[in-house]
């Protein structure tokens, strides 16, 4: 397949583009959410037009009432969220919630889908437990009882956590911390007693929980997947996040080059446009340099994913480590070649600056991927 | 597409058939690599069935159309043939500046008795070229060379220096550019072709940093240049004073060329294979050294398929003309960064420059290699100018 954008998927990025430029732009969602200190840190909203638009369901198959889309797709709307730093619930839902769904029961989709792609529903997920992203160990433990299970434990960054209507958790139902094995995920409805948020605003102004399970009372038919195999449904969870991550992240960086590239066009130093300085051109040119590969490499595993390859894995550690590291080179290079109004809130570069940091860390920064590189290279 | 499959299953059965097993091994040196040419012997009848096989074919240049001795494959037969070569990592059987540049520049601004003439040569590997570009005073700043050919009617005579003239002193012919008109700094080069062996030409290696001397000056001193050699068939390409032109077209093939956008182990992640080198040495890689090499990977893998998506845009014109120089700054850059990384995990093995545990220095000469990059085709500061002018659309740039 081609490394680019056929037809089809040329007219949805030109959708994409135009409506999330308009609805979801900067002064319109994510100042307008922040300067009013809304709860949510998004607006449901926008969150609605995007389920008239077809985003909401574009990864739930057909047979669910979805469009049957793949990652390519969900990620040029990503990429276009990621440009607009527009705060949405798209990828925690309608990528990773999603992804999680298709290995639920015909009774979960039910129960769940149908609100995601009216956009009616926001959905969390519950993995970390520490600062940093390790998936591999999972301490949060659900014990069987009676028909069910009673969830126990704490899980921390969870993105949306507090205004979602179902969280996807991943806990122990067996075996010791550290064990690949003896998970099962779980559909946390929201109105589950045992569970409690601590509700922190993040410096991307978005809106995350550190949730504890206090033995909250899960019925049977709320474990998504096998009982104790639930490793390969997080994992297959995590990859398509992963994917989507990077593709939003491309997006910060893309929208940070613009804006800076635009700026080296306008602003004047010693009766000059700075863009004619040969120190900042190169900056610039190496920049676009990055940002090229880091787009090609998301592309890549998209593709990769979508045509179910086992490199996909490989691969989309490279795009979510790449993406890390050329969005940050994009947000500092921007703050920089913006001078003293880059340090302003009144200017949006900073914004794309505290996006990329809370987004890099999500599901693994740069070097928790690079690191996945190298153990799954074999070294 | 039910097409490309049965094209797959083809090819896959003539590599079969065609490619000797000794040519599927990694290059390890020059030697292994055939160039062709009035003076070139083989290595081994290996090397020799090799390319004869590919000539009867069409396969030393896949895409060229078959009246000039190449198969006429469509860019996606190409591609598939490129896969399958690179499945069982089979050597290309001729290597030819004939073929990565002058070639694609006959094939664009060349008359069809040009074609005819110097394209099937090309092909068979009868013919060697050089490239006569750069000049003591002009490199980065190309469009300021001096070499002159005064206007005699029928022929030019061609006085002036060339530099870094890769391989001069093996070449049969060179591809140069002369100042035809000193009035005009761009339109006043003419792209001209010639014999090596014209009296008043003469090339002395230059011997570099590795050790080696893959690169001449050369000297022409009152040189005929005829202007023509027969029916439809001039001694330039393009027109006369315009050969700045072709040297533009051509430098983005250079470009791309020594970026590595064509794949190739030089793009490849190298963690793992380092790693079982360093246990070869009976090392294992110290945890920050794993952790750069990783991060060189994650550049590597990625350059990959930036490399693979440039390759698929140009086939339908999607490429922005000026992205080969991109290509080459990002993958120069990576080259250069690789072989530092060899150089660290060979450590103190990897200096020795002369013995048999190296092969006569191999680490270290490639190593060294490499600092050309980013220097040769357009240094990165010149491509990163590029950039900011072509495709950044900077002031002033």
């Amino acid at each position: 397949m081609p490394l680019y954008h056929n037809e089809d998927q040329a007219m949805l990025a030109d959708t994409a583009r135009g409506f999330i430029a308009e609805e979801g732009n900067i002064a319109r969602q994510l100042r307008h959410w922040r300067d009013r200190n809304c709860k949510d840190g998004f607006g449901h909203g926008l969150w609605k037009q995007m389920a008239e638009m077809g985003f909401t369901g574009m990864l739930v198959d057909e047979a669910d009432g979805g469009l049957g889309m793949g990652h390519v797709e969900a990620g040029i709307v990503l990429e276009e969220i990621g440009r607009n730093l527009t705060p949405s619930p798209f990828l925690t839902s309608s990528v990773l919630a999603a992804t999680a769904l298709k290995h639920g029961s015909d009774d979960l989709k039910g129960r769940y889908l149908p609100g995601l792609i009216a956009g009616d529903s926001v959905f969390a997920v519950a993995i970390d437990e520490t600062a940093k992203h390790r998936p591999s160990r999972i301490a949060t433990r659900a014990e069987k009882s009676g028909n069910g299970f009673k969830l126990s434990g704490s899980k921390s960054f969870v993105i949306q956590g507090a205004s979602s209507d179902m969280i996807v958790v991943a806990a122990r139902t067996s075996g010791g911390d550290e064990d690949a094995d003896g998970i099962t995920l779980f559909a946390v409805p929201k109105d589950a007693s045992g569970m409690s948020h601590e509700v922190v605003r993040l410096v991307d102004s978005s809106m995350a929980t550190h949730t504890r399970f206090d033995a909250v009372e899960l019925d049977g038919d709320a474990v998504i997947g096998e009982i104790d195999g639930g490793r390969a449904v997080l994992d297959a969870m995590l990859l398509a996040g992963r994917v989507g991550a990077a593709a939003e992240g491309v997006g910060v960086a893309r929208g940070a080059m613009d804006m800076t590239v635009d700026y080296l066009k306008q602003r004047k130093q010693f009766g000059k446009l700075i863009g004619e300085f040969q120190a900042l051109q190169h900056r610039a040119s190496h920049l676009y340099s990055e940002v090229e590969i880091a787009r090609a490499v998301t592309i890549k595993a998209q593709q990769l994913l979508d045509a179910g390859a086992p490199s996909a894995e490989l691969m989309a550690s490279v795009a979510k480590a790449k993406v890390a590291k050329t969005a940050r080179l994009a947000v500092q290079e921007g703050v920089q070649m913006h001078g003293g109004i880059g340090m302003t809130d009144e200017y949006d570069i900073g914004l794309y600056m505290k996006r990329d940091r809370a987004l890099a860390e999500f599901l693994g920064d740069a070097h928790f991927h690079a690191n996945r590189v190298a153990t799954l290279s074999g070294y | 597409m039910a097409d490309l499959e049965a094209f797959r299953s083809e090819t896959r059965a003539w590599l079969e058939a065609n490619c000797p097993a000794e040519m599927r091994e990694p290059v390890r040196d020059e030697s292994d690599i055939y160039w062709g040419g009035r003076r070139a012997t083989f290595k081994n009848d290996a090397q020799k069935a090799w390319l004869e096989a590919c000539v009867a074919k069409g396969y030393t240049v896949p895409s060229w159309p078959k009246a000039y001795g190449g198969a006429g494959l469509s860019p996606a037969e190409a591609k598939v043939l490129r896969e399958e070569m690179g499945r069982i990592g089979a050597r290309p059987p001729l290597s030819s500046f004939g073929i990565w540049m002058l070639g694609p520049a006959l094939l664009h601004f060349g008359t069809e008795g040009q074609k005819q003439r110097f394209l099937n040569e090309i092909a068979r590997g009868e013919i060697r070229w050089c490239q006569g570009y750069s000049e003591p005073g002009s490199g980065s700043d190309l469009v300021s060379l001096q070499t002159f050919g005064e206007d005699k009617g029928e022929s030019w005579v061609v006085n002036g220096q060339k530099i870094w003239t890769s391989y001069a002193d093996h070449a049969d012919w060179i591809f140069c550019l002369v100042r035809t008109d000193k009035a005009d700094k761009y339109q006043g080069i003419t792209f001209m072709l010639f014999d090596m062996a014209s009296e008043g030409v003469t090339t002395k290696p230059i011997l570099l940093i590795s050790g080696n001397s893959p690169f001449c000056e050369t000297f022409f001193d009152d040189v005929q240049v005829p202007k023509s050699y027969g029916d439809d068939c001039p001694a330039y390409v393009g027109q006369i004073n315009r050969g700045w032109d072709v040297a533009k077209y051509l430098l983005g093939h250079e470009r791309e060329m020594i970026s590595g956008a064509d794949g190739g182990d030089r793009t490849a992640g190298i963690g793992a294979a380092m790693k079982r080198h360093a246990a070869k040495l009976g090392d294992d890689l110290d945890p920050v050294l794993r952790a750069e090499l990783a991060m060189f990977d994650v550049d590597a893998l990625a350059y990959t398929a930036m490399g693979e998506k440039f390759l698929d845009e140009i086939k339908v014109g999607k490429a922005h003309p000026a992205q080969p120089n991109m290509m080459k700054y990002a993958g120069t850059e990576l080259n250069k960064r690789r072989h530092e990384m060899m150089m660290a995990v060979g450590g103190s093995r990897a200096l020795e420059w002369e013995s048999d545990a190296t092969e006569g220095g191999k680490p270290s000469r490639s190593w060294l290699r490499t600092k050309a990059n980013s220097i040769e085709g357009g240094t990165s500061e010149v491509m990163l100018n590029v950039i900011a002018k072509r495709i950044l659309d900077l002031p002033g740039a």
